[in-house]
């Protein structure tokens, strides 16, 4: 018998952080709502994934295209068809590719934006953080939406200039939140403590802050996907997208300006928009639970 | 878009700051406040100009080869054009050019309509504030009382109805929203004929003017885009009201109005609600970014002839002098309502305006 072994069945012989997420991991199982997302997801991006294996180039390709156009479901076409001719099905699980990518890499980049701003403006207080917090207030009052068409307009049509024009939107949120927490981790002891035995800022603020930090951001990740999921379509279906790749957004963009609605094509309309709808739903069941495990006093309000 | 809940708790809790002046008059106390809020506003405007001119001026590549695209251009053509546009001047030269020209209204000439961005928008304005209005007017209205309601009773039917389908909705794309409202009413579904029309503002070879058919027919092409857009908007408002009334519910005021035997909605209506009407009446003012951003999307939907269509039609040139005039507008529309939301704060709230 080992001494490990004599413990309680909580994991106190592992390390504190693999204790704590071993915790979270229990809370997390125990709420549905939150097990639903993950479910929807892990599904989708398996789906998103393989995809490759099953849908070739043909099947998107719009000259060659295999039924009749705007033809209603049937079974060889369980989703109908698009105004070329496409599966819709096919068209709809291809579209999760860049829908999904996007959002994630737009939120990664919003993290990253966010996080150094408010690391840098809780960290050096004084006139740095006024000045970023000035500029963070002003993003925050701007509207999104036109600042997003400036910019993709600016850069261009396309996957870049849209992960761009959502992650330079989208990142004051994380920095205010980010700078509150680096505020309340520094008036904590053991940062004095770590100033006192001679750490330089850079040790503070990437060995002692981030990690307590960390939590936060995880937090503003999970909430900000289902926002940037709607950015990213809204600016497709403007005409902001790849004009060659297939995406929910485009699918919506070319269903209506391609007379789905005169049509009542509704197997063209809704699948898309559905679509959105459950991962935003997802995404957002996931945040909230994740905020409420990690930080309860601020789920509490609504 | 839905990253509006950061906005309203951030600008919230900057028109909660309470000036930390005790002694001074109250009149001198607001002149300070309306200085540092006017100052506030000035400097935003200031960013915005900086921010355009950086978008739209320093950011293209080359305007030039945008303006001729996929048409045959001389040399002589396009030095004549660099000139025209100004970009043989040094940098700070064109700012100091764009700052006076935006700030006597010159926004420059639409490429794809050939007339002033200043009168383009001037013309798309009206629709818009038609739009924006009459939505936002409906949607306090509903978000208001659902939110009375519910957060008077909060876990009853009516609560977790009205907050799932706020939550639902908020993860609506607004546009695929205003598609759906316009394949129901406006080409009908089941036996159901179609209700409304399929977009535009009035029915076109009508006769305009201020007779009540060309009313009448306005506000039926206004019925789908003001819905979608209130669906959009109202769970705000619901979620503000609900909240703070939920705030009040345990205060001891409301006991003693009950002590006195006044009935629970007398209670709910004379003394709950005016106390908790606050925030959500400062939050109109704050909702008008996400009423821009939603008009973009809903105009472009139903062709109504505003200025979020006006940057839909800029956007698919695209035609960077009509979408900085709009982005420039949107956005200064947004600073103005966010220092009359502070105004109105104060003036609504006594305590704020006797500290």
């Amino acid at each position: 018998m080992t001494a490990t072994a004599q413990l309680p069945a909580g994991a106190s012989a592992a390390p504190p952080r693999l204790a704590a997420l071993r915790r979270f991991a229990r809370e997390y199982a125990a709420r549905p709502a939150a097990m639903a997302g993950l479910g929807i997801l892990l599904a989708l991006t398996i789906m998103a994934l393989a995809a490759p294996l099953f849908i070739h180039a043909s099947d998107l390709d719009v000259i060659n295209a295999p039924g009749q156009p705007l033809a209603p479901p049937s079974a060889r076409f369980p989703l109908g068809t698009d105004y070329a001719g496409r599966s819709i099905l096919t068209l709809l699980i291809w579209g999760t590719r860049p829908s999904l990518a996007i959002a994630v890499l737009a939120t990664a980049l919003t993290m990253l934006l966010g996080s150094v701003i408010g690391l840098l403006a809780g960290h050096y207080g004084g006139i740095v953080s006024r000045v970023l917090m000035a500029v963070t207030d002003w993003f925050i009052a701007l509207p999104t939406l036109p600042l997003a068409i400036a910019l993709a307009a600016v850069l261009g049509q396309g996957d870049t200039s849209i992960t761009i024009a959502i992650a330079v939107t989208s990142w004051p949120g994380t920095a205010r939140l980010i700078r509150a927490q680096t505020l309340a981790v520094e008036a904590r002891p053991f940062i004095e403590r770590a100033r006192a035995l001679g750490a330089r800022d850079s040790q503070l603020v990437l060995r002692q802050v981030l990690p307590n930090v960390a939590p936060f951001i995880l937090v503003s990740g999970t909430l900000t996907v289902s926002g940037a999921i709607i950015s990213e379509v809204t600016l497709a279906f403007l005409g902001l997208g790849n004009p060659t790749d297939v995406s929910w957004g485009s699918m919506i963009n070319q269903a209506f300006f391609q007379g789905a609605v005169t049509r009542g094509a509704w197997w063209y309309l809704l699948p898309p928009g559905i679509a959105i709808v459950i991962v935003a739903l997802a995404f957002t069941m996931i945040g909230r639970a994740v905020e409420n495990i990690l930080n309860p006093r601020l789920a509490r309000k609504p | 878009m839905s990253s509006s809940s950061a906005p309203l708790s951030a600008q919230s809790l900057s028109a909660l700051e309470v000036p930390p002046d005790g002694g001074a008059s109250s009149a001198r106390d607001f002149a300070h406040y309306l200085g540092r809020k006017l100052a506030a506003a000035v400097i935003s405007f200031a960013m915005l100009l900086v921010v355009g001119f950086i978008i739209f001026s320093l950011m293209p590549s080359n305007p030039v080869e945008a303006l001729t695209r996929g048409r045959p251009t001389s040399a002589r053509q396009i030095a004549f054009l660099t000139r025209q546009l100004g970009l043989n001047q040094p940098v700070w030269e064109r700012f100091v050019h764009f700052v006076v020209n935006t700030l006597q209204g010159h926004l420059g000439y639409s490429w794809q309509f050939e007339t002033p961005v200043a009168t383009l928008i001037a013309q798309r304005l009206w629709p818009t504030l038609l739009l924006m209005g009459s939505s936002t007017i409906v949607s306090v209205l509903l978000g208001m009382w659902l939110g009375i309601h519910s957060g008077w009773r909060p876990g009853s039917l009516l609560d977790r109805a009205s907050t799932g389908s706020a939550i639902t909705l908020w993860s609506v794309p607004t546009f695929w929203l205003g598609i759906i409202l316009l394949v129901l009413g406006a080409e009908g579904f089941g036996p159901v004929p179609p209700l409304f029309p399929a977009g535009g503002m009035s029915t076109p070879g009508t006769p305009g003017g201020f007779t009540l058919f060309h009313i009448l027919d306005i506000a039926r092409h206004l019925v789908l885009p003001c819905l979608t857009l209130v669906l959009v908007v109202f769970a705000q408002y619901q979620m503000i009201m609900r909240s703070s009334m939920i705030d009040e519910a345990g205060n001891p005021y409301l006991l003693t109005a009950r002590a006195k035997g006044l009935r629970d909605a007398e209670v709910r209506q004379r003394h709950a609600v005016p106390n908790a009407l606050l925030p959500s009446v400062t939050l109109i003012f704050l909702q008008v970014g996400t009423m821009i951003s939603g008009a973009i999307t809903v105009e472009t939907v139903y062709s109504w002839p505003g200025l979020g269509y006006l940057t839909y039609q800029a956007l698919q040139i695209p035609d960077l002098p009509l979408l900085e005039g709009t982005f420039i507008i949107f956005s200064a529309s947004v600073i103005v309502f966010n220092l009359l939301a502070d105004l109105l704060y104060r003036y609504l709230d006594p305590r704020v305006r006797r500290t």
